[in-house]
């Protein structure tokens, strides 16, 4: 290996760092500049003034929107990551390998469809006279309130988080060594104790990255609960928007942009230690 | 799977797996009905077949004007990425360097960053620097958060070739240029064209950050999200059911792509 590096490494080496550097750790470091900043007569001025961080801080809005969407989000992890897994266990475990390809690739679709498309289409499914209320009215049920509260929110984290997780754990449990589970059965282990005992603990880090994967994902969505759990109360990221569109304040959408990183931060090193402790046995 | 089998079980998981489908495909093919369907707030039992939806964003000139900005900022951010990613694949996969993990978490974190913070980190900087609310913001912002799409894409593809390739051409004569044209990227070719249709179907159905950055100059995602906003109009169901139609035609020939190579001896 050279020492320096040469005109043809660099050529490719640099643009992607140069681009990323730019446009993506500078933007997200500028953000901590601007929590600093303050707006006058409508504009914003560079300063270093920790008023933006108090007004936030101090505010019980604040405080009631962050601990629900931190609820909302492990909620929404944990629900999606159990109903997903019996279907992950039958995919990797039950399936013939060309309906395992199949399925993985019909898990795939969602990715390619707009989000706010499937949004707007479960309105129409959850709204109170739609399509849903309107089945269980011919069972002589219903209708029950489904939209603008949380159950709205929670079903459509779930359509934006559903496949992912379904694809990771999938992804996870095909990496478990099928002579443990069949040493298992050979013992007379039962089949729930076997999912429990054998393939849990050793499916564990792509398991508990999946449901990171959900937190992640509800933690940041705003379009789920503005658009299904009806906004109010809002959400973190709903005040993101708001305070970002209705006006100059972004110095205060920094502050709560940066308390959410600051929270995603600590969630993700938490579960992936987690995830890895005792990786070696 | 050998092991005890319990026809019952099997069965209640089968069924799982099928209700779980229903519950992520639901909405999509919900949104093909509602959108051929003649109802506002369509429900049981459904209106009459109707393609009035598809004719009103036919017809209007809105629409159209944010499909030829999702087409023109697609193509650019297609290429883009797809260089970037091309040069931080090959990196990764050649070379060793101080700081290797810290040039890997920079080019493979943005997707993992909720869009509303990367859209206001974006907006904030953009502004700054007097290049918000047109076309090229949405162009840079996308750039960043595909790239790391094409670089994983074409990295799978090296991670394929036989290192030794490489060496031998160097040892044929060739300099590294030379090798690059005629060994590297003839073999990830199918790669690169896959980073090409794929990058240009995750920068379609992106409309969060646009929304933040794109200002005036809406693409139709964005203006999908102001549909939303504004009066209920089964318009968006038209839109998604045709955005659908292109992703997945995109997706489709990137497979193509992706496999054929794989036939033929390489």
């Amino acid at each position: 290996m050279n020492t320096r590096p040469s005109l043809f490494s660099l050529t490719f080496s640099l643009p992607l760092l140069i681009w990323q550097l730019a446009f993506f750790l500078f933007p997200l470091a500028f953000l901590v500049a601007l929590s600093f900043w303050t707006v006058r007569n409508f504009q914003m001025q560079p300063n270093f003034d920790t008023v933006n961080w108090v007004k936030i801080y101090s505010r019980s809005v604040f405080w009631d929107a962050y601990f629900r969407t931190l609820l909302l989000a492990s909620f929404s992890a944990a629900l999606i990551s159990l109903a997903a897994f019996p279907a992950s266990y039958a995919i990797s475990f039950k399936l013939g390998e060309n309906a395992k390809r199949w399925m993985i690739f019909v898990l795939i679709i969602p990715f390619f469809t707009s989000y706010l498309v499937r949004v707007y289409s479960l309105q129409v499914f959850l709204s109170d006279a739609g399509i849903l209320n309107a089945f269980l009215g011919y069972l002589g049920l219903g209708p029950y309130s489904m939209l603008n509260n949380s159950f709205g929110t929670l079903t459509g984290y779930a359509t934006l988080c559903l496949p992912l997780v379904i694809l990771l754990q999938v992804f996870s449990l095909n990496f478990v060594n099928r002579d443990l589970v069949e040493a298992a059965h050979n013992m007379r282990c039962g089949r729930l104790r076997t999912v429990l005992e054998v393939i849990i603990p050793s499916a564990k880090a792509g398991l508990v990255i999946a449901g990171l994967f959900a937190f992640i994902l509800s933690f940041g969505d705003f379009v789920s609960p503005l658009y299904l759990g009806g906004g109010n109360p809002p959400t973190l990221s709903i005040m993101i928007t708001d305070i970002t569109k209705s006006g100059q304040q972004w110095p205060r959408a920094a502050v709560v942009a940066l308390t959410m990183i600051a929270t995603l931060l600590t969630v993700a090193f938490a579960a992936i230690k987690f995830a890895y402790r005792e990786a070696g046995k | 799977m050998t092991g005890n089998r319990n026809p019952l079980i099997n069965g209640l998981l089968k069924l799982h797996i099928t209700l779980c489908l229903i519950f992520i495909f639901a909405p999509i093919a919900g949104s093909f009905v509602f959108s051929l369907n003649s109802d506002r707030f369509p429900s049981l039992p459904l209106g009459s077949f109707s393609t009035e939806w598809y004719r009103l964003i036919w017809e209007d000139p809105l629409v159209w004007a944010g499909f030829f900005n999702t087409l023109l900022v697609g193509a650019c951010v297609a290429a883009i990425a797809t260089l970037l990613g091309f040069g931080g694949a090959y990196t990764d996969f050649r070379y060793k360097f101080f700081g290797k993990p810290v040039y890997l978490a920079l080019a493979l974190l943005p997707p993992t960053i909720p869009v509303v913070i990367m859209g206001l980190a974006m907006l904030a900087f953009l502004s700054r620097v007097s290049l918000s609310g047109n076309v090229i913001s949405v162009i840079i912002a996308h750039g960043v958060m595909c790239s790391p799409f094409a670089m994983a894409i074409i990295r799978l593809r090296l991670s394929q070739m036989d290192p030794d390739l490489e060496a031998a051409a160097w040892n044929l004569g060739g300099n590294e240029w030379v090798t690059m044209r005629h060994v590297i990227i003839p073999f990830t070719k199918p790669a690169i064209y896959a980073a090409l249709f794929i990058t240009m179907a995750v920068s379609f159905d992106e409309f969060a950050v646009a929304w933040f950055v794109s200002g005036l100059n809406e693409t139709l995602p964005v203006k999908v999200l102001g549909f939303l906003q504004g009066q209920v109009s089964p318009r968006i169901n038209a839109i998604g059911s045709l955005a659908f139609v292109s992703s997945i035609s995109f997706i489709v020939i990137a497979q193509l792509l992706m496999r054929n190579p794989e036939s033929k001896p390489s």
